[in-house]
C-alpha cells in the first residue's frame, strides 16, 4: 500500500526559507503570491494489505522519524 | 573520571573533544554509533559535526542509531552526556533535551568567536565557572536557532534549565548579541536533572591559547 506525506513546519515557527523563496518570487513580478511555506514530502510503500494497519504503521514512521513533533506537523494520504 | 565520545558517520569533532577531554586527564573511548553496549563511562560526549550529512534534520537520524538506546538509558540512569553543537541538536531529536533548532534566521552558516553568559553554574558541567561569568567561545553552525513552545520555555525557566545565554562582551543578553535567532539568546540548555547538558558554541575549540582561547576549559575542569 503506498502513501504519500506531507511535512511542514507548524504555524507559530517561523520559515526562513519559505521567506526567502517569498522575497524572490516578488522579484519575478509574481505580486499575487504570498504566505510561501516550505515543507517534505514523502512516499513510502507498507507491506501490509489491511488499510487501518498500514496507515498505522506510516502514521508511526511520521510521528518517531520523519516529522518532528516539537516543529512540524505531517498529513498522510493513501496513494495506491 | 571515564568518558566516551560516540562517533556517527560525519562526526568530524570527535577527535577534537577527544583531546580536549584527555588534556584534562580524562580517560576517553571512541564508540562507534553501531555498538550496542556503552563501555563504564561517567560522561558520554555526543560530539559536533554533520552527522548524517545532515539529512531529513540535524541529528534526526543520529538520534536512532543503535547506540543511542545505551546513552538514553545512561542519561536516565544518571550519567553525564554533553552534546556539542550536532551533538546538542542529537540530544534535542531523543527527546532527552526540550524543544528543537532551526535554520539560522539569516540561513547563513555562522563560523565565528561569540559572548556567552553562564547563566546557571549549579551544573555538573559549569560547577567552577563563576555565575554569570562571560565566556569566548566559537560558534559554527548553520541550525542553531533554538526553538521550543510556550510550555516547554515556561519549564526551561522554572527548573532552571538555561545554562548559557548569548551576549555581548559586557555580558548584554540582546538581539544584537543573538547570532541566530535563539529563543531568549539561548545558547545551552540542560535536562531538568542537569545530567544532560547541549550547546551550540565549541569549547573544546577554545582549551589552549594555540587554538585562540581557553574559555571552554572551565567546562571540562567543572567535570572532574
Amino acid at each position: 500500500m503506498k502513501f504519500e506525506i506531507f511535512v511542514t513546519l507548524k504555524k507559530e515557527v517561523l520559515d526562513p526559507q519559505g521567506k526567502a523563496v517569498e522575497g524572490a518570487i516578488q522579484n519575478l513580478g509574481l505580486s499575487n503570491i504570498s504566505n510561501i511555506r516550505q515543507g517534505k514530502y514523502f512516499t513510502l510503500e507498507v507491506n501490509d494489505s489491511n488499510e487501518e494497519k498500514a496507515t498505522q504503521q506510516a502514521e508511526e514512521a511520521c510521528k518517531k522519524l520523519l516529522a518532528n513533533l516539537t516543529i512540524e506537523e505531517y498529513s498522510i494520504k493513501k496513494i495506491g | 573520571m571515564k568518558a566516551s565520545v560516540i562517533v556517527f558517520p560525519g562526526s568530524n569533532c570527535d577527535r577534537d573533544v577527544q583531546v580536549a577531554l584527555q588534556k584534562f586527564q580524562i580517560d576517553t573511548t571512541m564508540v562507534w554509533h553501531q555498538e550496542t553496549s556503552l563501555p563504564k563511562s561517567d560522561l558520554v560526549v555526543l560530539p559536533g559535526g554533520f552527522s548524517y550529512g545532515d539529512y531529513l534534520r540535524c541529528g534526526s537520524m543520529a538520534s536512532k542509531s543503535k547506540v543511542m538506546n545505551e546513552v538514553i538509558k545512561h542519561a536516565k540512569d544518571g550519567g553525564y552526556v554533553f552534546g556539542i553543537c550536532n551533538g546538542f541538536q542529537i540530544l534535542t531529536e531523543t527527546g532527552l533535551l526540550p524543544g528543537a533548532l532551526l535554520r539560522n534566521s539569516k540561513l547563513k552558516f555562522i563560523c565565528k568567536n561569540v559572548f556567552i553568559k553562564t547563566t546557571n553554574n549549579q551544573t555538573a558541567f559549569t560547577k567552577k565557572i563563576p555565575e554569570n561569568k562571560i565566556l569566548s567561545i566559537p560558534i559554527a553552525h548553520n541550525e542553531g536557532n533554538y526553538f521550543a513552545s510556550k510550555e516547554e520555555i515556561q519549564s526551561l525557566k522554572e527548573y532552571n534549565q538555561i545554562v548559557f545565554q548569548y551576549c555581548d562582551e559586557e555580558g548584554n543578553i540582546s538581539g544584537e548579541s543573538n547570532p541566530n535567532g535563539s529563543f531568549l539568546n539561548i545558547a545551552g540548555i540542560s535536562n531538568q536533572t542537569k545530567n544532560v547538558l547541549g550547546m551550540m558554541p565549541h569549547p573544546e575549540r577554545s582549551i589552549d591559547q594555540l587554538l585562540g582561547g581557553v574559555d571552554g576549559q572551565g567546562i571540562f575542569q567543572s567535570l572532574l
